[in-house]
């Protein structure tokens, strides 16, 4: 094991010496794409809700009081039993009944409708939701094993560009070591003559509640 | 290194690969219509990139960085994973990884596995080496699951089953999942793999998979993907083990942002992929209860020893220059006898098994430069082609028989032949007198000997009656004349 572990390290020794070895470098990283302040906040959350349809999830919009009405309206839709993350904000939940995760195995998973979520942030260039096992996220097979998931991104969260999203998650991983997941619209495949089909085997409906607030 | 240990599934040379397939019109049907629509894809969305050319830089700029400090990115990543509750495990070849997976998998006691797509895992040969022990590798991408019910081979790196049409997909999963009914419609086709393949999420308790990158600095793993089959193995499975060539490393957790534009856009042409996974070790309560990683060497030190050759360390797979390759378009994967099909395969491919047991595969190219312009972290392709190139012919020329060979016997005389005007033009004088039977309206179709392997492709101008040294001479004598 560890002798493997020393043969490899040396063969890399050897193999870089004999190239040039440059001095370490640091690099720069302004490559985001467009230029940040040329869009308001408005546009931002706009153009962010646009890239998201585009991949065929459902999007809609907000206010922070009308939240628990706004999730009660689509849950209507969808069935009838859902799983929220232990720690999922009561505030914003509607009267129903939910099953909270505690302890829950993945077939009690499995078995619901749908799954309800908040996000980390969201990616307004790719359309894309990053969630990070932060307050009302849950841990990952809870908005794995679900058809539908209906997730709450809240409008402040959102940043323009990709390289925006991982200067903010740095924290996530190295103060919480959490795991993170980049959600772009629902499971899709396109290994059947190319034709984007979806909803594989994450949840085939992605439904994204975009409130207008800076966060929860 | 023996050519058993990795890669080559040798079929023949490539020229006789591509002979066969040219020859199945079907698979030149799809082949043509799928690099099409990719390519078309991948056009758009890079050209909604404004500072995509600076973004490629960054790539190339980190990862020639990364390459030049691999020992000591390396040991910092085995470090934070250890940390983080993950175990490191390192193998120089395919064989010792294949046996560190076989024994992690026999501590478990469970005799299935199921697996993300890996080209890695294909490259070491991984589900052979466990169907051996008798452990069965379920594979979950749905097109490795479609290339694994058809006995087959991969044909893309990226859409293995690219060569397979919607109808063949459907016959294949009625007899596998026993469902008669089945439609060809591409929804119906993914909503019976979906079912599937759940039960086997369900149940199966170990997972293997590769990487796309691993950072140094927090020692976090991340797999790109689009149906959720990689988010199933990663997740729910008691133990999961990860097989990852040395190369994937990135020092920095920001230069993963850099590569999560250039990725989705290059590959599947993108904005975003549908999922990607982050992990960091062994995360209480969310996930397996253990993690394994293995650093496979496999030939890469070798790669990265050669100064022309170590940029092709820096590939990311994302197929871009496969999708972009007329010959790829028109001979499919399968005639590269290599996992790695396309541009990056006729690179790779040499370089990890050695020349002297691809000799063929630098020459699957016409050096047209495509596959240079979209790959994005700028890999000189045809550069590290023709440096292999002269790889194979100097390694020829060590044996005896390497001088005898016809080509270099013509390859001498041609030498001598350019070595000076006079024998030149000798030459050609000879050659109009010799070429008379067999040209046919100024073209050579089917040359004589050695030639007929040249003209088998296409023809060749035949030398004109007055060639253009004769004619300049007397445009001088004219102009001589007219002062
Ligand atoms: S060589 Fe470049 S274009 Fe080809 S697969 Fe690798 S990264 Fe992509």
């Amino acid at each position: 094991m560890t002798t493997t572990r020393n043969r490899v390290l040396a063969d890399i020794r050897k193999a870089i010496t004999q190239g040039q070895r440059p001095d370490h470098q640091t690099h720069s990283f302004d490559v985001g794409g467009i230029v940040p302040q040329a869009l308001s906040a408005e546009a931002l959350v706009d153009m962010f809700a646009e890239r998201v349809t585009e991949y065929k999830a459902w999007v809609g919009f907000c206010r922070m009081a009308g939240l628990s009405a706004a999730i009660a309206a689509r849950l209507a839709l969808a069935g009838s039993r859902y799983v929220i993350p232990a720690d999922f904000p009561a505030a914003y939940l509607p009267q129903q009944e939910f099953v909270r995760d505690e302890q829950l195995s993945h077939d009690d998973i499995a078995a619901v409708d749908g799954v309800i979520s908040l996000s980390a942030l969201g990616i307004a260039q790719t359309g894309t939701i990053v969630l990070d096992a932060g307050v009302g996220q849950g841990r990952r097979v809870l908005t794995l094993l679900p058809d539908y998931h209906l997730c709450v991104v809240f409008a402040g969260t959102i940043v323009l560009t990709v390289p925006e999203a991982f200067t903010r998650l740095r924290a996530s991983i190295t103060e919480r070591r959490a795991p993170l997941t980049f959600v772009s619209g629902p499971s899709a495949t396109s290994d059947i003559e190319l034709n984007r089909v979806e909803g594989v085997h994450g949840p085939r409906r992605l439904e994204v509640l975009i409130v207008d607030a800076p966060g929860h | 290194m023996k050519p058993d240990s990795v890669i080559i599934e040798l079929s023949p040379e490539f020229s006789v690969g591509a002979k066969q397939a040219l020859q199945n019109t079907q698979l030149r049907r799809n082949m043509g219509k799928a690099t099409q629509t990719i390519r078309a894809k991948r056009a758009a969305v890079v050209g909604e990139m404004h500072d995509w050319e600076a973004l490629r830089d960054a790539g190339e700029r980190i990862k020639a960085d990364t390459m030049a400090h691999l020992d000591v990115y390396i040991e910092q990543l085995e470090q934070n994973i250890s940390a983080a509750g993950g175990q490191v495990h390192w193998a120089s070849t395919a064989a010792e990884a294949n046996e560190i997976v076989k024994r992690l998998i026999q501590a478990t006691e469970s005799k299935h596995i199921i697996k993300v797509k890996s080209l890695t895992t294909d490259e070491i040969r991984l589900n052979e080496a466990l169907e051996e022990a008798g452990i069965t590798a379920i594979e979950t991408d749905l097109a490795e699951l479609i290339i694994q019910l058809a006995h087959e081979k991969s044909s893309h790196i990226l859409v293995p089953a690219i060569h397979k049409n919607r109808s063949e997909i459907r016959e294949l999963f009625q007899k596998a999942m026993n469902l008669p009914d089945l439609t060809d419609e591409p929804k119906e086709l993914a909503a019976a793999a979906r079912t599937f393949l759940r039960e086997k999420f369900m149940t199966v308790k170990v997972a293997t998979s590769g990487a796309n990158f691993a950072i140094a600095e927090t020692g976090s793993v991340c797999v790109v993907e689009s149906e959720g089959n990689g988010r199933m193995c990663l997740t729910l499975p008691d133990v999961l083990i990860t097989v990852m060539g040395i190369e994937k490393i990135l020092p920095r957790w920001e230069d993963l942002g850099v590569f999560m534009q250039l990725l989705p856009r290059s590959s599947t042409g993108e904005r975003m992929n549908p999922y990607t996974s982050i992990w960091t070790g062994v995360h209480p309560g969310d996930g397996p209860k253990e993690f394994h990683i293995v650093l496979l060497d496999n030939g890469r030190t070798q790669v990265l020893g050669d100064s022309v050759g170590r940029q092709t360390l820096h590939c990311i797979r994302c197929s871009a220059c496969i999708n972009i390759c007329p010959v790829y378009e028109r001979t499919g994967g399968h005639a590269y006898g290599s996992v790695y099909p396309g541009p990056i395969g006729a690179i790779l491919t040499p370089q990890l098994v050695g020349t002297e047991h691809a000799a063929s595969l630098p020459y699957a190219s016409s050096l047209c430069g495509a596959c240079y312009d979209v790959c994005p972290v700028k890999i000189n392709i045809p550069e590290v082609l023709v440096h292999l190139r002269g790889r194979v012919v100097r390694e020829k020329h060590t044996h005896v028989a390497g001088w005898l060979d016809p080509e270099s016997i013509g390859m001498a005389g041609l030498a001598q032949v350019f070595g000076s005007r006079l024998s030149y033009e000798a030459a050609q004088s000879m050659g109009k007198l010799a070429q008379w039977p067999f040209v046919h309206e100024g073209y050579i179709e089917n040359g004589p000997g050695p030639l007929g392997a040249w003209t088998a492709m296409r023809d060749l101008q035949a030398i004109p009656d007055q060639t253009f040294r004769q004619w300049w001479r007397e445009r001088n004598v004219h102009d001589d004349n007219a002062q």
